[in-house]
């Protein structure tokens, strides 16, 4: 059976080859009940996938945006096992695809086993960790395999020919590409050498893996821009910052807007 | 065993963008090594710049006060900069400038490593940037103004608890958007494979010199070595030249306001195995895998995990290690001053403490050398201020 990713891509290409918005979201910022709303939200206005940051106390790969919302999600309490519990009983609500970003550390002080087999029952459909590269990896894609959970792993600009075909091998779901060196929230450039390292990832993955890029998209014309060259637009650090700061309704059209220009 | 792991420890838990610098670092170290021209380099600044070798000190009045073995002093102190923080910085900075790199950086917690790291970029003519926590930058102010006369730019981190840690987020960050131009000088024996080879590397010059110096004084291999351990480069440094040696050896950390207080840096002794900043070890860390702050009076030890290779020295039981708390290291800090004329650094003085207790168990005959990996000058301000002592 494919996972609910892959099911989610295959539709929107189906419907016309349209590409998918995922938005990322920092799990228990400011509380729970409000992450809840907001996976609400966003799926009414338009996102396909859903990525819920788990919060750590040393964020390396994120800038000063969802550093703080990490930081209030820790305040609140949560944890890894707290969002677990979280998709549980999210997907009583809701079957749009839920992806955890979270560090190593969270995921090897659970036990790698443990958290493929709870994230997956509790109905999580796949995993990001910066820190974590393909490399280190193998035991714990063993486990997400085996239970059915898709690793999804970054390829960034610096990665060579050679870790670009790692990395395609290794992910299922999506392929992740960084769009540029830098962390969360930084300035985004589309570049000649995105493109070509996208159309890579799409050679060496034989087009059966959707590319996704992340990093520093934050408004309907960079979404937009990203949009023609990649399946898939993630936008983090933009969403989280507005989700805190605006009021809903402009919070809601900026959330179609995005929607409208990812085609 | 796997490459770059000791036992399980080690690895490069690290973003993807920084993989590719990873290997180029690693490759041009090996090259290094290899390279007679690097070799001769570094051994030449060593011996004209830094100072080396350092003295290995016959601490009599110390041995005779606590009345049993015979301690020996490997004198770090007495280095450009006063501390071994120099021996890495300064090799790191030769690979910089092999690799091509025009910008360092680095992370500091005392700042002894900032301004050993500035001092390399000053006279290799690099750009530099230091990492530092706010709350680091009032407690060495000192340091902080010394990093500035040397040309360095140091940037306030005001993350997280404001320390060693948040700097080196902070710092990885920085490498992260900037690794085409960019070396990271790791400071100590930790972060992602190659840096705790490379440090190791650069700092066994400590032990084999001590080596060199004791079968000269004694004509024979000391019993004991003692050494702190923060991140843990000075007593690698010291350790590595001994391992295939019948020699004991003790690593000293944080005991802070003591373990049971739970405000400490002992990841030994209250830490379990966890990945962070790059590495696997023991890490001091709650139920969730968040990490822990820490306490120690002395700003180089404050840190919440601890070198890999340290990790397995422990499992294996080649190395032991326990800790000293902040009061003991305070004595040692005012008992090596008085009773030698050398006023130590406040890292130092954990693994002066541990000797303390250690000394009078053993004959007369016996010897230990102790690390004295820096000088105490950055910490007389705040040891006046713990004192209450108004300057």
């Amino acid at each position: 059976m494919a996972s609910r990713i892959a099911a989610k891509f295959n539709q929107l290409r189906k419907e016309g080859r349209k590409k998918a918005f995922i938005a990322y979201i920092m799990c228990g910022d400011p509380s729970l009940e409000g992450t809840a709303k907001l996976v609400k939200t966003l799926e009414e206005c338009g996102a396909d996938i859903i990525e819920l940051g788990v919060p750590f106390s040393d964020p390396l790969a994120d800038g000063p945006v969802i550093q703080a919302a990490g930081g209030r999600a820790i305040e609140a309490g949560v944890d890894l096992k707290a969002v677990i519990e979280f998709v549980r009983d999210l997907r009583r609500e809701t079957q749009i695809p839920l992806v955890l970003m979270t560090y190593y550390n969270p995921v090897f002080k659970y036990g790698e086993e443990a958290f493929a087999r709870d994230a997956a029952q509790a109905g999580a459909d796949g995993v990001i960790i910066p820190d974590l590269p393909v490399d280190e990896a193998a035991a714990l894609r063993g486990h997400c395999a085996r239970y059915g959970l898709d690793t999804i792993f970054l390829a960034a600009p610096t990665s060579t020919e050679d870790r670009l075909r790692k990395v395609a091998q290794a992910s299922s779901g999506f392929i992740y590409y960084v769009s540029m060196t830098g962390i969360t929230g930084a300035r985004l450039s589309v570049s000649s050498e995105m493109s070509g390292a996208i159309e890579e990832l799409k050679r060496l993955s034989k087009g059966k893996k959707p590319v996704s890029v992340g990093f520093g998209v934050s408004t309907p014309e960079e979404a937009a821009q990203v949009s023609t060259i990649a399946d898939g637009v993630i936008v983090g650090s933009a969403i989280v910052k507005k989700a805190n700061e605006a009021p809903e309704e402009e919070f809601r059209r900026y959330v179609k807007s995005l929607r409208e220009a990812i085609r | 065993m796997k490459k770059g792991y000791y036992g399980p420890y080690g690895g490069q838990f690290v973003p993807e963008t920084l993989m590719p610098a990873l290997k180029e670092l690693e490759q041009a170290f090996a090259s290094a090594r290899r390279d007679r021209g690097f070799r001769e380099e570094f051994d030449r600044l060593a011996k004209s710049y830094i100072g080396r070798p350092t003295p290995l000190y016959y601490a009599k009045r110390l041995s005779e006060h606590l009345g049993g073995a015979k301690i020996y002093l490997k004198r770090e102190d007495l280095t450009h900069t006063g501390a071994h923080k120099i021996n890495n910085a300064l090799g790191q900075a030769l690979l910089a400038r092999r690799m091509g790199k025009k910008r360092l950086i680095a992370e500091t917690g005392a700042g002894q490593h900032g301004v050993a790291t500035a001092t390399g970029a000053a006279l290799f003519g690099l750009e530099c940037v230091i990492y530092m926590g706010s709350e680091d930058i009032r407690r060495q102010s000192l340091n902080v103004f010394r990093m500035k006369l040397l040309g360095a730019e140091v940037k306030d981190v005001s993350s997280g608890s404001k320390t060693l840690k948040d700097a080196i987020n902070e710092a990885l960050r920085d490498w992260t958007t900037n690794v085409g131009n960019t070396h990271y000088v790791m400071g100590t024996v930790f972060g992602p494979h190659p840096f705790p080879a490379i440090v190791r590397e650069f700092q066994s010059v400590i032990g084999k010199e001590a080596r060199a110096q004791i079968l000269k004084a004694e004509g024979k291999l000391p019993g004991h070595l003692v050494a702190c351990v923060g991140g843990g480069s000075n007593s690698m440094g010291l350790f590595a030249p001994f391992l295939e040696d019948n020699v004991e050896m003790t690593g000293v950390e944080a005991g802070g306001m003591g373990i049971e207080t739970g405000k400490h840096a002992s990841r030994f002794a209250g830490g379990s195995i966890g990945v962070f900043q790059g590495a696997k070890s023991y890490l001091l860390q709650n139920s969730s895998g968040n990490v822990l702050e820490t306490h120690s009076v002395s700003a180089g030890l404050d840190y919440a995990s601890v070198g890999p290779e340290h990790a397995w020295l422990k499992d294996t039981g080649r190395v032991n290690y326990t800790c000293a708390t902040d009061e003991e290291a305070l004595g040692a800090f005012e008992m090596l001053s008085r009773l030698e004329g050398i006023i130590p650094a406040l890292e130092s003085a954990h693994a002066l403490a541990h000797a303390a207790k250690l000394a009078p168990k053993l004959e007369k005959d016996q010897v230990i050398i102790v690390n004295l990996s820096g000088r105490g000058d950055k910490d007389v301000q705040e040891v006046a201020r713990i004192k209450e002592v108004k300057l």
